[in-house]
């Protein structure tokens, strides 16, 4: 069977309205994933329907912040999470926020630097 | 709900009564291990060469070279039966057998003399 | 109003043998909301394919978790391929199948006792566990672990199977089919049974998109979704249907499962009537560079394999996305509005695996 599976770069201002439109269509979120890269951050939002799937990239600067799509999609709650606290990524309005304390770890923010 | 039935499992119970019992008596009885498992490392000394291609491959690390004395020593208790060494073994020297370490209660290495070997002469260099 | 209280549920509880901690908003007997919370063992191993040859990393990716061992060295190693243009050997391709399909076996058969167990129903626990035995005796083996394989690796795989064993797989098959019988009959019409799954935890359909469910949570709520009709593996040459059932509550999830079992036996059946003759793996060279996105049928569901390679032989990154990370909003969603005692039950039947999850 042939199935989409495609990496789409997405600007910040695309980004939400995208994410709605997924919903309406009834695509379901199949994971969000952080990568670090030299300017900050790459974040992967992944969906799914049927067999094919599409994910959003979004680039990140160290600083910068970013809403979280809970709103929209309240499953995300677990992968932000993680996100922000393994790699320090800042999103806003994230509910539930764990506030760096879904993994009972040591040191804060552990996947931020390199090797 | 439809297809609702009673004492579906009566058969299974009182055939079970009579049946011998699906377990092993371990330890006094053998346990039996299949010819394949990966059950520890075993090494043969005589054909080590000591390259340290194991040690390298080792995941948790738990192989250490030591070429001055000629030893092989593995922590079997950091050993996860990978496989990883024997697959990288250029003399094939490594073999995984049945069986495990027994338990203990500290971490202990298993240490093997291997034939002491001349130091390779350094490359001649081209007069 | 009635009053509110506050339940704490886990981390050590005795229906799973994992540490999940849920704080369950009660009135009276009713959930009205659970808080999850896990973090309990989380170990960094994503971060550790930084430091490790990629190749060597296979072995830690099955090491993630002992129950879905085989499919995260197997998606793993496909991810990387994917990133590197390896052809893998069609008999390779086909041994893979054949060990997936009997760790969705082993899985869900541990599951079903797990099942019957958090029922109370002790004797059908033992029976179902029984029967996997015979699975966990034939992966010890053919491949040398019970549940730990250490078969897979970047090209191939590193062990074959010999026709001998392969008719004797065929032969457990057969076996272990008219032996579930028996089993299957009394999980899913037995009175005991049915009285406490049927209608509990109901999830419907537009719920399980919303909250992102996978693998036979999503399915038993009527969604046809099975990442193995993509055709990884050997699953392009075989038959694959999804299977579903409409109801969406405890006893669909069951039933979902039970005919899984059924399917995977099928399916190894007629993967060692179809396997081709040839080498098992390919010399691997180079190190990849580029990014992947691989999906896989877990026996819990979809797992997600994100491998970002940067030319040398570290990566850059690998992220693991298991079926219970998805699992559990939705999860959450069928613990409200249920009574306390079942709050076990339906916890359990997202086949929950946390060590997974954390990583």
């Amino acid at each position: 069977m042939d199935c989409k599976n495609i990496i789409e770069v997405i600007e910040i201002q695309d980004f939400y309205q995208r994410v709605i439109e997924m919903k309406m269509h009834s695509w379901r979120l199949a994971q969000i994933c952080a990568v670090r890269i030299d300017s900050g951050y790459e974040m992967s939002y992944s969906f799914c329907k049927d067999y094919d799937m599409i994910t959003l990239r979004l680039l990140v600067g160290m600083e910068e912040k970013i809403s979280s799509i809970t709103q929209i999609y309240p499953c995300a709650f677990l992968q932000e999470n993680e996100a922000s606290e393994l790699f320090g990524v800042q999103i806003e309005s994230l509910d539930p926020n764990y506030h760096h304390k879904l993994y009972r770890i040591e040191k804060e923010t552990p996947f931020k630097e390199k090797g | 709900m439809e297809n609702r039935k009673f004492l579906t499992f009566a058969r299974t119970s009182i055939k079970n009564l009579f049946r011998k019992p699906a377990t092993v008596g371990y330890p006094y009885q053998p346990a039996d291990y299949p010819e394949r498992m990966r059950g520890h490392v075993e090494i043969k000394t005589d054909n080590c060469i000591l390259c340290g291609l194991c040690m390298r491959s080792c995941p948790p690390g738990a192989i250490r070279i030591d070429r001055a004395d000629a030893t092989w020593t593995i922590n079997r208790f950091d050993c996860v039966q990978c496989g990883s060494c024997v697959n990288a073994c250029p003399k094939e020297c490594l073999t995984l057998l049945p069986g495990y370490t027994q338990p203990a209660s500290s971490k202990t290495e298993d240490v093997y003399q291997c034939p002491k070997r001349p130091t390779p002469a350094p490359p001649k260099r081209p007069a | 109003m009635a009053k509110r209280s506050i339940i704490p549920f886990g981390p050590q509880h005795p229906v799973l043998p994992e540490p999940i901690h849920l704080d369950l908003v009660l009135e009276d007997e009713t959930v009205v909301e659970a808080v999850p919370s896990i973090g309990f063992i989380h170990r960094g191993l994503e971060k550790l394919v930084e430091k490790k040859d990629f190749k060597q990393y296979v072995y830690i990716a099955e090491r993630v978790c002992g129950i879905c061992s085989c499919g995260h060295g197997m998606g793993y190693c496909e991810a990387v391929e994917h990133v590197m243009n390896i052809q893998v050997p069609p008999r390779a391709e086909y041994l893979r199948t054949i060990w997936i399909e009997m760790s969705r076996i082993h899985s869900h058969l541990l599951w079903l006792g797990l099942l019957a167990d958090a029922l109370g129903f002790e004797s059908l626990f033992m029976e179902s566990w029984r029967l996997r035995e015979k699975i966990l005796s034939m992966m010890d083996a053919t491949t040398g672990g019970r549940i730990i394989f250490s078969v897979n690796c970047v090209g191939g795989v590193l062990k074959d199977i010999t026709p001998e064993m392969l008719r004797e797989i065929s032969q457990t098959m057969d076996d272990m089919e008219r032996e579930l019988k028996p089993i299957m009959e009394t999980f899913l019409h037995d009175y005991t049974v049915q009285s406490r799954l049927c209608g509990l935890g109901v999830l419907t359909r537009d719920q399980a998109i919303l909250y992102g469910a996978v693998g036979p949570m999503l399915r038993a709520s009527g969604v046809e979704y099975d990442v193995r009709m993509t055709g990884y593996g050997a699953y392009g040459d075989l038959e694959v249907a999804p299977i579903t059932a409409a109801d969406g509550d405890s006893y669909a999830r069951c039933e979902v499962r039970l005919k899984e079992l059924i399917q995977s036996f099928r399916l190894i059946r007629e993967a060692i009537g179809k396997i081709p003759e040839g080498p098992i793996a390919v010399p691997v060279k180079g190190s990849p560079s580029g990014e992947y996105f691989m999906r896989i049928e877990q026996p819990r569901g979809e797992a997600i394999y994100y491998v970002k390679g940067n030319g040398t032989k570290n990566l850059d990154r690998f992220r693991l996305r298991t079926p219970t990370t998805s699992n559990i909003p939705p999860m959450l969603e069928t613990v409200k509005g249920c009574q306390l005692a079942d709050v076990p039950l339906l916890v359990l039947t997202i086949d929950p695996c946390i060590s997974c999850t954390e990583r």
